[in-house]
């Protein structure tokens, strides 16, 4: 019963969550209609694709704050990419690559600095952003249309895709990920160096040369996200996604991922970040302003966390 | 004629679950007695003591403290009643000095403000008076070695001035000159009318201070007794509930053999200055010594987990660089066994199956994909050679008992088939009968011609299962002798630097 509810409470929760809004709703039928669901699957996708990164960092025992800076900066890529008549499939390959760069950077601060991910990660919240507002001349780049422009939208041409594509995509790096981290020896080493470093160290898991890993996929991963936000604004901003790495974390966490490492799953950080899309997109539909569902938020991010708490303590005393 | 007894429990249940903790233990502990309470792994010992310290509540039962009914709201109440708790896994706070420890919660306050020099001045006098006057109680209890975290961990509930102290597995990261000392202490306490309840594996130093012992055995108290009356045999079998007969399997020398591992003026200071050794297959080299000798760091710099700066290393005939990492010591057929099964040994949170086969998961997976089902059956295979109590190979480590932890971590070097193995404090924390199976493994691995290098603080298992023996001092190593060459007093002798 216990382990049946950690591995289904946070669809329970969105289950709930959505429950909530069509009984809060004046109309039930458009919250839950399937274009609102389409409208809702697209605007997860940018903190989802962040949230498969983020699981194989917190999993690793790591944390990483950039991800909302590398986005906006991989975003900026992209669209000064295709302003300078670079093919669309190049100006993505380049976003990625960039955002690989900025994971192999916080991974050598990590590794040869030995500065905390925290920290480290810190650091490049402002470098990054730095950057892209000096990239783009601290104005937004706009981008020339492209086939880039169908990835994020919420109704697809062609019409048989019936989400976005970007959904596709997230679906297919979630379960990649997923796959990765349960059947591959790069996915053991991943929790097993969350789980307790020193042990990993001593059963001869290359420590820094993991991390570097794991921050930089994470980091190619942040880059893509970046692509979608370039592909939903149709231009390059270099202020967008303040605080999207809160998000982010909080859909990991939300989804079983414990800060401490060692834990989470790709399913429930997936969970998570459609717990949060629908949290937004079900206040937008009530007309609440931004404040309550930041507020709603907040509290649902501490309350995840809490219940996790006292999963914990429960499977202590179990001892 | 006598007064009435400090502690009586009568009937105290716990469950968790479907799990029986305790199943009605009745217990009495007289005022200055030190009271022995054995048991093996499991059988409730530290859930009794954690009742008594209220760190959880029992689900019947009553306890009563000086003839009043003692039904503790919590820790801090419990502390109030005089009751200190020294538990197995310390509990120190790493970044506060050695001062702050021993009065954590009691901090000496002039008008509101923490009186620092009143602070260092009693902590002074507090170790002083245990001997311990060279632990400076301004220092980091980071700073410090394990052995002298647990002298600050037994000042603190000296310095609660305790009626009761309840002290579980206090030597079990104790040198014997250290054991003496704190015994010597114990005793102390016990004259000025303190009672101890006191938990231990080691039944010799449970025979050298206890007076009444009470044996418990899956929750229930099999039988209490004093010591002088209850012969070692019986008292083993009422642990394990059937006759033991010995703990130490008989062992047929090794015959002569090529030699594995072979180490010349190896130094990796500071700890380790200048050690020679050779390891041939199919042996146990025993290493002895003091905490602090070095034998620790030994082993790491021979796993590549610290570097050695001079002096040569040569496996199966090639030599190794001395700086190395541990994986490709790993790769060069070495395996290591932590004597920080938390710290450094296992991944807690993952399945028994993850932490066996994690040395060598490319044993069971093919191009960097794991077979699960090859993983499972590697780990299953391995885990019933050292006897792992445990549900399923896929159960959380953490959830099993110390000893069943202690074998999986064995299980992992079974299952690296690593040639040479070096293992530290193997049976720490373990029960008697889990210990006896932990050295059927290791002899049975010796038999199978791996060379073993163990370092062990339990003298008796030294002499138990190892073909020679040498003994660390300061940074330096003795030459290995034949068991049979040494005596207790003489390893001791070298080990404290008192020979000739």
């Amino acid at each position: 019963m216990r382990r049946w509810l950690q591995t289904f409470g946070p669809f329970f929760a969105l289950l709930l969550v959505i429950a909530v809004f069509a009984a809060l709703s004046d109309a039930p039928a458009r919250f839950l209609s399937l274009s609102n669901l389409r409208i809702v699957l697209a605007q997860t996708v940018i903190v989802a694709i962040g949230a498969v990164g983020m699981t194989i960092i917190i999993g690793s025992g790591g944390i990483d704050l950039s991800p909302g800076s590398t986005i906006a900066l991989t975003g900026v890529i992209c669209a000064v990419a295709l302003r300078s008549g670079w093919p669309p499939a190049a100006a993505l390959l380049a976003a990625v690559a960039v955002g690989g760069m900025v994971g192999v950077l916080n991974g050598l601060a990590i590794t040869s600095l030995r500065v905390v991910p925290f920290i480290a990660t810190l650091g490049m919240l402002g470098i990054a952003r730095g950057v892209a507002k000096w990239i783009s001349g601290e104005q937004t780049v706009n981008a020339p249309a492209t086939w880039l422009n169908y990835l994020a939208t919420a109704f697809p041409t062609p019409p048989w895709l019936l989400v976005s594509p970007g959904v596709w995509i997230a679906v297919a790096l979630a379960v990649l990920a997923a796959v990765m981290l349960h059947r591959t020896v790069f996915g053991r080493y991943i929790f097993a160096l969350g789980s307790n470093e020193a042990a990993a160290r001593a059963a001869g898991v290359h420590i820094t040369r993991m991390k570097l890993w794991i921050y930089s996929t994470g980091g190619l991963l942040f880059g893509l996200a970046g692509v979608m936000q370039m592909s939903r604004l149709r231009q390059g901003d270099p202020t967008v996604a303040v605080g999207v790495e809160l998000d982010i974390i909080a859909a990991v966490v939300i989804g079983g991922g414990s800060l401490a490492g060692g834990e989470g799953s790709i399913r429930g950080s997936m969970v998570g970040a459609l717990i949060m899309a629908f949290l937004r997109n079900g206040c937008q539909q009530m007309g609440w302003p931004n404040y309550i569902q930041e507020i709603i938020i907040g509290s649902i991010i501490v309350l995840a966390v809490a219940a996790d708490r006292l999963r914990h303590e429960r499977l202590q005393a179990g001892n | 004629m006598t007064e009435a007894p400090l502690l009586e429990i009568s009937g105290v249940k716990k469950r968790y679950g479907a799990t029986v903790a305790l199943d009605g233990v009745d217990l009495v502990v007289r005022r200055g007695a030190i009271h022995a309470v054995v048991g093996e792994n499991g059988s409730g010992k530290s859930t009794l003591m954690n009742i008594l310290s209220a760190s959880i509540q029992p689900d019947a039962g009553s306890v009563s403290l000086r003839g009043a009914p003692y039904r503790p709201a919590g820790p801090q109440d419990a502390r109030r009643h005089g009751i200190a708790h020294i538990h197995q896994e310390l509990s120190l706070c790493p970044h506060l000095s050695v001062a702050e420890n021993i009065f954590l919660g009691i901090e000496p306050r002039r008008s509101g403000w923490l009186d620092r020099s009143a602070l260092n001045e009693q902590a002074a006098d507090i170790l002083s008076s245990f001997q311990h006057s060279d632990i400076a109680p301004e220092r980091l209890v980071d700073s410090l070695p394990i052995a002298a975290r647990q002298i600050v961990e037994i000042c603190r509930a000296l310095a609660q001035r305790a009626s009761l102290i309840l002290m579980d597995e206090p030597t079990s990261s104790l040198q014997r000159a250290d054991v003496e000392r704190l015994f010597h202490s114990v005793r102390q306490l016990r004259d000025s009318g303190m009672s101890i309840i006191y938990i231990s594996h080691f039944l010799e130093e449970v025979r050298e201070i206890a007076d009444t012992c009470t044996v418990l055995r899956d929750g229930r108290n099999i039988v209490t007794r004093p010591l002088r009356d209850l012969p070692n045999q019986e008292l083993i079998a009422a642990m394990v509930g059937r006759p033991v007969n010995d703990l130490f399997p008989t062992r047929v020398p090794a015959a002569t053999s090529d030699v594995a591992l072979e180490v010349k003026d190896l130094s990796a200071p500071p700890a380790v200055r200048s050690v020679s050794l050779e390891v041939r297959r199919g042996e146990i080299l025993g290493v002895a010594g003091l905490i602090g000798s070095g034998r620790t760091e030994l082993l790491r710099a021979l796993f590549g987990l610290q570097s050695a700066l001079a002096g040569s290393i040569t496996v199966f005939g090639r030599s190794l660089p001395l700086a190395g990492t541990p994986s490709t010591r790993i790769a060069r057929g070495m395996g290591y066994l932590s004597e920080d099964r938390k710290g450094e040994g296992l991944a807690l949170p993952m399945s028994v199956a993850d932490n066996i086969t994690l040395a060598s998961l490319g044993s069971c997976s093919h191009g960097g994909w794991i077979d699960l089902s090859q993983q499972q059956k590697q780990a299953q295979e391995w885990a019933d050679v050292v006897r792992v109590r445990a549900a399923s190979m896929k159960v959380a480590v953490q959830k099993l008992s110390g000893g069943n932890q202690q074998k999986v971590a064995v299980a992992r070097l079974l299952h690296q088939d690593c040639g040479i193995l070096f293992l530290d404090e193997p049976t720490r924390g373990v029960d008697v009968g889990s210990k006896a199976q932990i050295y059927e493994s290791i002899i049975s691995l010796a038999r199978s011609g791996k060379a073993i290098l163990m370092v062990s603080s339990y003298l008796p298992e030294l002499f138990g299962i190892c073909d020679r023996l040498a003994v660390m001092r300061r940074g330096c190593l003795s030459p290995a002798l034949p068991v049979g060459d040494w005596t207790p007093e003489t390893v001791l002798q070298s080990a404290i630097g008192s020979a000739e």
